[in-house]
């Protein structure tokens, strides 16, 4: 099962320093959106036999990153009329080394970790781990809300990623649940983005400051 | 056990039907009113029986770890739970006329639903037999309190009010925190064990827990520092709603500290002096306060402050007896305090519901704008009068009864104090000091009585009020009726009271010492049949002097003259003593601690021109003390402004680098 689950992974790596390089909106959100259907199909592979439960998640999974928040953020994207990422606070350059280093970081912070003995040797803990930072760069070095958005469904891929590991262990609801969340948080960030549009006439968070007191 | 389950299960849901009902019919409000007084009904029934039939602790399992939903019912709690049903049952009722629907179609909803969750909250904690359950039912009353303080929330006074209170409450919640992981680390268990036997915590450990519980309880209950929250809350709230926090909320301060004293079988000394020396200040201080008051809701609050001054003064007495082993001190000055509960909760519900009156008729909460109202409001007057004469502790209201078990409590330290033990130097402060507080307060309700109901009218509402609807005359028929009731038969509240005193000195005692004497009955050490004879024939001695005159002037058409005019030609209202004016010699005397502020005009010509005067006492502690202090944080907190530039991404660092360390952290 470890065979088939590593080229997955990889390919989730590989989005994740694609998002961190690309500056088309289009781009990012479509990158997002395959690495969620990447992740519902490894629900299916963690799983030896297919039952009702996996199949379930998978599918509500597949089906909300991969399709229905992409389609309700470039939904956004376009009222908003933004396209690209103009100037990030770091660079493409720069951020796509950080996401390097957070990625090297992980592997090694994964060694120390007093892992089951099925999950050592795995690539799951540090791809999630990396995937999590990853997330976190994007949230914290773009400027457009939209972008942000899309960092947020990249930090949630990594946790997602490591609840795989835990799938035995993990009530569904609280499966459901994340999922559920995730949704309702985009649904409310879309809102969100709307309102920052109409009242600054742009998506730069960095407006955002006048709200302060 | 299950009887009082169910009447906070009543209570606590009554204002939730009320949501489903539509609002113009106005059911809704009748259907709270009857659950929360059925409920009520539950609760007082439970209490009926005698302490030995209360029953065990009840214990249910319960999903939050640590700790297990354990409730139970002593003397203790039966005493605190009787007037809690009573007053806020009396005021649900009260509250049909005084906040009905109709008028407050905004607030009038939320304020029913949180009332019915307020008192199924005070009931819960007081029966609780675990921190655990008791901070549950501590969060409900003051989460609930606070929506209740702030139900006329579109002015600007009231939400400062309910701001001050929330941050008050909290800081007494995060004491009651420290307070029982204290008492956790000492005895083992979250339950309310005695730290006696086996379980003991070292003297540091046990003065820490005492002076967190006084805190956190002392906040509560609106002692003299910590007394900030308390007349601002009350002022702003509804009255039926300001009459239950008076009556009863403040009094879970003086439940709690009883409570958490209880479970030590030898307290240190210090223990009591301390609680003492706070009703001292609060006692004085807080009837000084009260006189320089203009705003009659407000006068009340510093009232209640005094009050819970006098319970504390009772509460350190009997906590002195028990660390000396005087079974008797603990009798009367534990005795005293409790009853003191009983009785400041009815009179001051009283007087909160007749003051609510006075507002609903007139609109205004201001003595100075009042006067003349007995003509109007005949009844609203006699029950304010009635509550007055028993807040000053006068004969034959219950007031008396309970100063006077404490009385006899002080002056019986004095008569067997030994030299060595220093018991004779708060005995001898203690009861000229309740003496004064006593004075005091009489004055203030001279000048409250005088100043609203006697006199003419200042202004067109005054004179055109009137008695309000019998949904608010007969509560506070029934809160006087108890009043004389205690008043004139006060042996029928000693069994109650013997019940409590024995919950409270029911421990185990330390091991390798004699066991603790059991304290005697209070009736064995205070004449109360005499009290009864007394009161009796006052009251007859009244009755036959008001006849007597009636007989006398009967047929007599009674000619309106003015009483004093002052040799000026043509007097009006506005020219009668004022309030302020009344009050000014007491002020003056106080002002080192009550820094009454007047603004005068200087009158430089012989015929001076319109202008005008103002004086007012604000809250010293408040205005000269806390306010300073917060305002110099507030200033010394600028030099972390740079985190918080209000830059989403900056946020975001800080928790990414959170998350790193956290990541790191070896």
């Amino acid at each position: 099962m470890g065979n088939a689950l590593d080229p997955l992974l990889v390919a989730v790596l590989l989005i994740n320093f694609f998002s961190l390089g690309a500056s088309r909106l289009r781009a990012v959100i479509n990158g997002a959106a395959v690495q969620g259907i990447v992740l519902g199909g490894m629900v299916l592979l963690v799983h030896e036999q297919l039952s009702l439960r996996p199949m379930l998640v998978a599918g509500a999974a597949i089906l909300l990153k991969g399709f229905v928040i992409p389609a309700m953020l470039m939904r956004a994207m376009r009222a908003a009329a933004i396209r690209r990422e103009v100037e990030p606070l770091v660079g493409f350059i720069p951020s796509l080394l950080l996401g390097a280093a957070a990625t090297g970081l992980s592997l090694v912070f994964a060694k120390t970790l007093p892992l089951a003995e099925q999950h050592r040797g795995l690539l799951l803990i540090p791809a999630s781990l990396s995937t999590v930072l990853t997330g976190f760069l994007v949230l914290t070095t773009r400027r457009k809300a939209i972008m942000q958005v899309v960092g947020y469904l990249i930090l949630e891929n990594g946790i997602f990623i490591l609840g795989l590991s835990l799938l035995e262990a993990m009530p569904f609801l609280v499966e459901i649940g994340v999922l559920l969340d995730l949704f309702v948080c985009v649904f409310v960030l879309g809102i969100m983005i709307h309102h920052i549009s109409r009242e600054f006439s742009s998506l730069d968070t960095g407006h955002l400051t006048a709200l302060k007191e | 056990m299950t009887l009082v389950l169910l009447a906070i299960l009543l209570v606590g849901s009554s204002g939730f039907a009320g949501l489903l009902v539509g609002r113009a019919w106005g059911a809704g409000e009748r259907i709270a009113a009857a659950l929360h007084c059925v409920g009520g009904a539950c609760g007082l029934a439970a209490l009926l029986a005698p302490a030995s039939a209360f029953g065990d602790a009840l214990v249910l399992p319960w999903s939050i770890p640590e700790g297990e939903f354990s409730v139970g019912l002593d003397g203790l709690s039966a005493l605190f739970l009787a007037p809690l049903f009573l007053i806020s049952s009396l005021g649900s009722i009260y509250g049909l006329a005084y906040w009905r629907e109709a008028d407050h179609p905004e607030s009038g909803r939320r304020l029913r639903v949180f009332y019915g969750l307020l008192t199924a909250g005070l009931a819960l904690l007081v029966v609780a037999r675990n921190a655990w359950v008791f901070l549950l039912g501590w969060e409900f009353m003051a989460v609930s309190a606070f929506l209740l303080i702030t139900s006329e929330d579109h002015e600007k006074t009231v939400r400062e009010a309910g701001l001050l209170y929330v941050f008050c409450t909290h800081v007494g919640t995060l004491l009651l925190f420290a307070l029982f992981a204290l008492m956790r680390h000492a005895s083992g268990t979250w339950a309310f064990v005695p730290l006696g036997g086996v379980a003991t915590a070292s003297p540091a450990t046990a003065g820490v827990i005492f002076l967190l519980a006084l805190g956190a309880f002392g906040m509560k209950a609106g002692a003299m520092p910590l007394h900030v929250w308390l007349p601002s809350a009350h002022a702003c709230a509804p009255s039926h709603v300001s009459a239950v926090m008076s009556g009863v909320l403040i009094k879970m301060g003086v439940y709690g500290l009883a409570r958490i004293c209880s479970l030590f079988p030898s307290p240190p000394a210090w223990w009591g002096a301390t609680i003492f020396a706070v009703g001292l200040l609060s006692g004085v201080l807080g009837v000084a306060f009260a006189i320089g008051q203009h705003d009659i809701k407000r006068l009340l609050a510093y009232h209640s402050i005094e009050n819970i001054g006098i319970i504390f003064l009772g509460l350190g007495l009997g906590l002195v007896g028990r660390s000396l082993h005087r079974p008797e001190l603990i009798a009367l000055g534990l005795g005293g305090s409790l009853l003191h509960v009983w009785n400041h909760g009815l009179f001051k519900a009283l007087l909160f519901f007749s003051a609510g009156s006075v507002m609903h008729s007139t609109g205004t909460r201001a003595l100075d704008r009042l006067g003349g109202l007995a003509k109007g409001m005949p009844r609203t007057a006699l029950c304010f009068l009635l509550g007055a004469v028993a807040i000053c502790g006068l004969p034959p209201l219950n007031g008396f009864v309970s100063e006077f078990l404490l009385y006899l409590g002080f002056l019986r330290s004095v008569a067997s104090a030994e030299s060595g033990d220093g018991l004779w130097i708060g005995a001898a402060f203690s009861a000229p000091a309740l003496a004064l507080i006593g004075a005091l307060a009489l004055a203030c309700f001279a000048k409250v009585y005088g100043a609203v109901f006697l006199g003419e009218p200042r202004t067109d509402a005054a004179r055109r009020a009137h008695d309000p609807g019998a949904l608010m005359t007969v509560p506070m028929g029934i809160l006087a009726g108890a009043c004389v009731l205690i008043g004139l038969a006060p042996a029928l509240v000693t069994p109650a009271l013997d019940g409590a005193i024995a919950a409270w000195s029911a421990v185990v005692p330390p091991a390798g010492a004699a066991s603790v004497h059991a304290p005697p009955q209070v009736a064995s050490l205070a004449p109360l049949g005499w009290l009864s004879a007394m009161a009796a024939l006052l009251l007859a001695l009244l009755a036959g002097g008001a006849a007597f005159l009636h007989a006398r002037t009967r047929g007599a058409a009674a000619e309106p003259v003015l009483t004093w005019d002052c040799g000026y030609a043509a007097p009006s209202p506005t020219m009668q003593y004022t309030s302020s004016s009344f009050a000014q010699s007491l002020v003056d005397l106080f002002a080192w601690a009550l820094r009454p502020r007047a603004h005068a005009p200087r009158l430089t010509a012989i015929f001076p021109p319109h202008s005008e005067f103002e004086s007012h006492v604000p809250d010293t502690v408040l205005d000269h003390l806390l306010a300073p202090a917060c305002r110099r944080l507030a200033d010394a907190a600028t030099w972390f402004r740079w985190v918080q530039q209000g830059n989403t991404n900056a946020y975001l660092f800080y928790i990414l680098l959170t998350v790193l360390v956290l990541l790191l952290w070896r």
